[in-house]
């Protein structure tokens, strides 16, 4: 146990560093882009007088470096600060639009999670046959369509044609938890078979890749069932690519979900990262990349985790 | 992530902003061409209902504050939440509306403005002087961001004439100030000690806030005591901001909204077909423009300019760009529906000949033109300038177009390089248009264009009274523009928004914006 601790406490400290040099990166990126938040939000309105004193108020006389240690400092005492654009908390910002994120990521999780790894499960289990071959066309070709176009197709199908879902997620806070059930199905759905391929093809390779082990074949000379054989003994010990590829999904539900949001009009950290990059609101930015950064960090050291939970050798090496 | 269409297509912001900006009220002698879809039965309102309009703009960085008011939902939500001095109508004249009346002097330099009594804010406070000062000031002085700053920098000095009247001296006489004063940035806003919050929501309007989430939504239910009894019909209104063009025409079809402003024009006809949705279009003021600076060379050659003005074939571009939602344009930015518009000019026509013959004598033969463009200038600029190319190429003048990126284009090409695309919304008034950008030095005059007689005109239409005079008089600067100025104006275009049958939209409705001068929340109700 004593050796997954220290992992942690490594990958913690790592992690901080990928921030630090993700913030870093992120300032720098912003800094580069022609024009800066006064004029990006005066646009045609804009002259010399009007952006002084727009930077002035917002405190972008002062040189980069300054404003990046400002920033670093008030974030390492868990201040986010306030967007340059209308002054907003940027946690309050953020707050309600990350849930949304997880909301969405989650009812998405929940559907394809299990979903992927019951048809991965299925088709080692009935390897070559006309299942596996129609679960693979299927699943490679819904991950092949760009997403915006599986989203089209669906909304062109199940709520145009036949008006079973409404075709934007319009949510607030004061909607009741079903009802925002149902108002995600949709974007949950579309993230579904967008992600759903990829999970269930390393579920069904991780599992046929252990079937020409010894043990398999010891297990199968006991006379056991085939699908005991699978879900019992080949199973946990395929977990472990599983896990990560799994993780690596989750992560991408949180963080690469901007064109679901656009489609389906929900309001999520994605179209808040890109409006605030399109008016160079910098803190809000960083806020984000640190809020997505973070997410990966955390759930790539979850999946570490778990992966040696699941595997003896690691967990008790010699 | 510029490669997906899908993508670019929300983050086109700079579009938004533009023709926002580049639009204000309108002062029109035609009432806006509404459709004929009231014509069936009495014009009748219905108190009450939820509605939910789709608009196509609204960002996270948006705020309540004036000041900063860039798009298309800044529009709205200042027309549904605020009130202004004046207001315009669907003749495009502007009729007060917190003011109860105004008087100019006769050089008109003092404008004195009675306020309408008894009107309450939000927050039960009475309006007077003072707010309606302070609003203004908010705009005015060294340290103000507002895009309304040089709007205003003709006031000289601001006074309250008791509590219901102000009264406002201009550094010179300004026959068009009211139009100036109810610019949308001049929301009145309730004072305190002499200073408005610019960042809070309480306004007279015709509803009040509930919740606003930027780049989201707006709520917002009825005002029980709006001043306007026969106006505000809706019990609540929601504004959503949807910037995908094919969500928001599906949200509309499939009844998640009840309307939206800008359809697409490629599918507009498909839409028009579906039932229980209503199409409507008005004439706007919005002109899509090719600016070249006439201080540089080669474009401070007249003939160079006129060869180019006439390489183009503007009926093309308004069929093909436009789909025919628009009108061609004449070299100059006053609209057909503008009141002083120079009906008598001759319509430029596209002639090659006559094209070859200026361009020969500009000296410049065999010589290439750049032309910049990025759809970030208006929806197809790019596809416009490629023909513009071709048609130029019949007269034996080599166009190169040079495609920018969308990011940065207001910084970094329109104003800089020497002849590029750029749309402006147009104003309300000629003055004004011609003030803004057309003016020897303003900040805007985006064709670094120098005209004494033009200018010398400019001043002297701005102060004059008599109507007839004024004419004349704007009559001849748009034919200075047109033959000598450094802008080449392809189209006019439509405003195209839709509803479903469940909404009654106004009689006749206002071409100064999309939506009914934006006051749909005000002007419209549920069938």
């Amino acid at each position: 146990m004593s050796q997954i601790l220290k992992m942690v406490a490594q990958r913690f400290a790592l992690g901080f560093l990928t921030l630090f040099i993700v913030s870093l990166i992120i300032f720098l990126g912003i800094e580069l882009l022609p024009g800066d938040i006064a004029e990006e939000i005066l646009g045609q309105s804009a002259t010399p007088e009007t952006v002084a004193a727009f930077r002035k108020e917002l405190g972008l006389d002062v040189p980069a470096h300054i404003r990046y240690f400002d920033w670093l400092w008030g974030m390492l005492q868990g201040d986010m600060g306030r967007s340059l654009a209308n002054k907003r908390e940027i946690s309050e910002l953020i707050g309600l639009r990350f849930g949304n994120t997880l909301f969405l990521a989650v009812t998405a999780a929940a559907i394809s999670v299990p979903l992927a790894l019951t048809l991965g499960v299925l088709a080692a289990l009935y390897r070559h046959s006309f299942y596996d071959r129609a679960v693979n066309v299927v699943t490679l070709s819904s991950i092949s369509f760009p997403e915006f176009f599986v989203a089209y197709i669906l909304i062109f199908l199940v709520s145009v044609t036949f008006p079973i879902f409404p075709s934007i997620a319009n949510i607030s806070d004061a909607t009741p938890f079903w009802d925002k059930v149902y108002k995600v199905l949709l974007p949950a759905l579309t993230l579904t078979l967008v992600v759903v391929a990829h999970m269930m093809r390393m579920t069904r390779a991780a599992i046929i890749n252990l079937l020409a082990s010894p043990y398999i074949e010891m297990a199968n000379l006991k006379g056991l069932s085939r699908a005991r054989v699978i879900v019992k003994h080949a199973l946990p010990n395929a977990l472990a690519p599983i896990i990560n590829v799994v993780v690596i999904n989750l992560a991408y539900l949180i963080v690469g979900v901007v064109v679901v949001e656009v489609v389906f009009v929900y309001p999520g950290l994605g179209q808040l990262m890109v409006d605030s990059v399109s008016k160079r609101d910098l803190p809000v930015v960083q806020a984000s990349a640190m809020i997505f950064a973070g997410t990966y960090v955390l759930l790539n050291l979850l999946a570490d985790i778990l992966s040696i939970l699941t595997n003896p050798r690691l967990l008790h090496p010699r | 992530m510029k490669s997906d269409n899908k993508l670019s297509s929300a983050m086109n912001t700079d579009v938004s902003r533009r023709g926002f900006l580049g639009g204000t009220a309108a002062l029109g002698v035609t009432a806006a061409s509404t459709s004929a879809l009231m014509g069936k039965k009495a014009y009748a309102a219905k108190k009450g209902g939820h509605l939910r309009a789709g608009i196509a703009h609204g960002s996270t960085t948006d705020s309540l504050d004036p000041a900063t008011y860039e798009n298309g939902f800044s529009l709205a939500l200042d027309y549904t939440l605020f009130n202004h001095l004046g207001e315009v109508d669907h003749t495009g004249t502007v009729k007060p509306e917190l003011a109860e009346s105004w008087e100019a002097s006769p050089d008109a330099k003092t404008w004195s403005f009675k306020l309408r009594q008894g009107v309450e804010f939000h927050n039960g406070k009475t309006l007077e002087a003072s707010d309606v000062i302070a609003s203004i000031e908010y705009h005015m002085g060294e340290d103000t961001k507002s895009a309304a700053k040089s709007l205003l920098k003709q006031v000289k000095s601001m006074k309250a004439d008791g509590k219901n009247e102000v009264v406002i001296e201009l550094e010179a006489g300004n026959a068009d100030f009211p139009y100036v004063i109810s610019d949308y940035h001049i929301a009145i806003k309730p004072a305190k000690d002499g200073k408005i919050d610019p960042t809070e929501g309480i306004g007279t309007g015709p509803y009040a806030l509930e919740n606003y989430e930027p780049g989201v939504r707006l709520m917002a239910n009825k005002n029980k005591n709006y001043f306007k009894s026969d106006r505000g019909h809706f019990d609540q209104v929601e504004l959503i901001t949807i910037i995908d063009l094919a969500a928001r025409q599906n949200a509309l079809t499939t009844g998640e909204i009840d309307m939206m402003d800008r359809a697409d024009l490629k599918t507009v006809h498909l839409l028009k077909r579906q039932k229980g949705i209503n199409v409507m279009e008005t004439v706007g003021y919005k002109h899509y423009t090719m600016p070249m600076r006439t201080d540089t060379a080669p474009f401070d050659s007249n003939d160079l300019r006129l060869a180019l003005k006439y390489s183009l074939d503007r009926e093309e571009l308004v069929k093909k760009i436009l789909r025919g939602h628009g009108v061609v344009g004449n070299d100059h930015p006053i609209s057909p529906t503008n009141q002083y518009h120079a009906e008598g000019l001759a319509q430029r026509m596209y002639d090659p000949d006559k094209a070859k013959f200026h361009f020969k004598k500009a000296g410049m033969e065999g010589t290439t033109i750049q032309l910049s463009a990025a759809d970030a200038a208006f929806p197809g600029a790019v596809d416009a300038a490629v023909l513009y190319k071709e048609h130029a190429a019949k007269a034996g003048i080599d166009i190169e177009v040079v495609r920018e990126p969308n990011d940065g284009y207001w910084s970094n090409v329109w104003m800089k390089k020497g002849w590029c695309a750029c749309y402006w919304g147009g104003r309300p008034t000629e003055d004004w248009m011609f003030t803004t950008a057309y003016a020897a030095g303003a900040d805007w005059n985006d064709t670094f264009w120098k005209h004494d007689r033009f200018n010398e005109l400019l001043l002297a239409a701005r102060a004059e009274l008599d109507s007839d005079k004024r004419r004349t008089m704007y009559y001849e600067m748009q034919e200075i523009v047109s033959n000598d100025g450094g802008v080449v104006v392809p189209m006019f275009a439509n405003y195209v928004f839709a509803a479903t049958d469940k909404i009654l939209p106004s009689e006749q409705m206002a071409g100064n914006w999309e939506l009914d001068g934006s006051k749909f929340a005000e002007r419209w109700s549920f069938a």
